[in-house]
């Protein structure tokens, strides 16, 4: 391709200087971004309501997108599910056999669970989901792990508040504009969460790693006691969650913990539960800001 | 050139004729439009667990810029870059600054190699979107280590295959651009 010769400057004094202050223009530009990049990274929240402004006007081609999403998500379901019909029709019956024994099990240890709080006089305090929304997008192209919901501070959410999925903890929320709202996702690198093993108080603190998984580092060092498959919940730690939402299976041992898959995939999951605060009065100490809890 | 009359003829030419005019508001708008619509794609229902999506905005920023230079004023990484930062879940100024550099880049390679062909520009986008895939993870905050890179290879092998298809697809937009509307005179 030829060079564009309607770009010569030539001798043409004006079209000179005009070359030159578009040049000095685009170095201003360039300066000004580095000035705000580190503005950013210092103070990440400083731009957040330009932000959160932004992505109110932009999300209504979210939710279109998300609408999308619900349907084509159960087609590819029903697709699949052609294919390995047989053998996982097998498998299901026999785990809907031993879920329902589980389930008889279950109850009865609920009741008596029940029977022995009354007994020492502990009162049961159900948390209620503020909003339900829909995940309408993800910063799918950067190394940050950001979600966008479909539901702001006219829903009620507020920043710091939880978001779960049926299947477990998805983040929890760093920034709201009025009908949508910027979630932390559990992988992005520096969410933090106290979690603790299921069966035990192993506790730890999983910590993303960017790649959609999540590194669990034990908090009391020495010989390792995980598991490959163990299960980790969070531990209500820091006020922000409230214990016992599920967060992470183990992957693989590592020599401090281990790399753990988180269970709710925000990739396939179409309804987020935001709820309060556990406990507000601890959690500031948590939220004020993701990078100085980090170093 | 495609203004030329020899290159496409006389009925797909796009020069100015009795009552038919460009559009300055299309023919400049509409290279913006398809920047900002790229800037869009966190949006796109899909919600992945690593950096997988190609920088769609960046691409097509270059691939307009390489299609054709001297459109996009020098500056304009600054807006679009701005733009960019919005949405893109990287720290705010991130992109301004690169996309600006990224301006700057290119303007000293034309002038350092003018006559260019496909294979030149799919190379410089290429290293360009290596460049600015890589200093994207490192500024992107304070969780970085070495191996994210690693992280990104797939994306940044996906963002070099699909370049020559978006280049492609902003010389059609490009064609568009300059669909003669009625004026009157």
């Amino acid at each position: 391709m030829a060079p564009p010769t309607i770009r010569r400057s030539g001798h043409s004094k004006k079209a000179q200087v005009s070359a030159f202050a578009g040049y000095l223009i685009a170095a201003l530009g360039a300066a000004l971004g580095a000035v705000f990049l580190v503005l950013s990274l210092w103070k990440p929240q400083g731009a957040a309501p330009l932000r959160t402004e932004a992505v109110d006007v932009a999300a209504p081609a979210g939710k279109v997108g998300g609408s999308a999403r619900t349907h084509s998500l159960g087609l590819i379901d029903t697709i699949s599910g052609y294919f390995n019909a047989g053998s996982q029709n097998a498998r299901l019956r026999r785990e809907a056999e031993e879920a329902r024994i589980q389930l008889v099990e279950a109850q009865a240890v609920e009741a008596e669970n029940r029977r022995l709080k009354q007994l020492l006089g502990l009162r049961e305090e159900e948390v209620k989901p503020v909003a339900y929304a829909r995940l309408i997008g993800s910063t799918s192209s950067s190394t940050r792990r950001f979600a966008y919901l479909s539901a702001g501070r006219e829903d009620g959410v507020k920043a710091g508040m939880p978001v779960l999925s049926p299947k477990g903890l998805v983040g929890r929320v760093l920034e709201t504009g009025d009908s949508s709202s910027r979630v932390l996702l559990l992988t992005d690198s520096v969410s933090m969460v106290p979690v603790r093993r299921v069966q035990d108080d192993v506790v730890a603190f999983a910590q993303g790693r960017s790649d959609g998984s999540l590194r669990v580092r034990l908090i009391n060092l020495g010989i390792n006691p995980l598991k490959k498959g163990d299960v980790f919940v969070t531990s209500g730690a820091g006020g922000i969650y409230r214990p016992n939402i599920a967060v992470a299976i183990v992957d693989e041992l590592t020599r401090d913990g281990a790399i753990a898959r988180p269970l709710s995939n925000p990739g396939t999951t179409v309804y987020v539960a935001i709820e309060p605060v556990w406990v507000p009065e601890a959690a500031p100490v948590l939220s004020a800001e993701p990078t100085e809890t980090e170093q | 050139m495609i203004g030329e009359k020899g290159a496409v003829g006389p009925r797909l030419g796009f020069r100015r004729t009795i009552n038919r005019d460009h559009s300055p508001l299309f023919a400049q708008g509409l290279p913006l439009l398809t920047v900002l619509l790229g800037s869009l794609t966190p949006f796109l229902p899909m919600i992945t667990a690593g950096p997988v999506m190609p920088p769609i905005g960046f691409m097509i920023f270059i691939a307009w810029r390489l299609v054709r230079p001297g459109l996009f004023p020098l500056w304009i990484g600054f807006p679009l870059g701005a733009f960019d930062d919005l949405f893109s879940g990287q720290p705010f100024g991130s992109a301004i600054l690169l996309w600006s550099l990224t301006m700057l880049a290119l303007e000293t390679l034309e002038a350092r190699f003018p006559w260019r062909g496909f294979w030149q520009d799919w190379i410089t986008a290429s290293a360009l979107l290596a460049a600015y895939l890589v200093i994207s993870a490192v500024v992107a905050g304070p969780g970085f280590e070495l191996w994210h890179v690693k992280l990104i290879l797939p994306q940044l092998l996906l963002s070099i295959l699909l370049f020559p298809i978006i280049a492609r697809m902003v010389a059609m937009f490009d064609r568009v651009r300059l669909y003669r509307v009625r004026v009157i005179d």
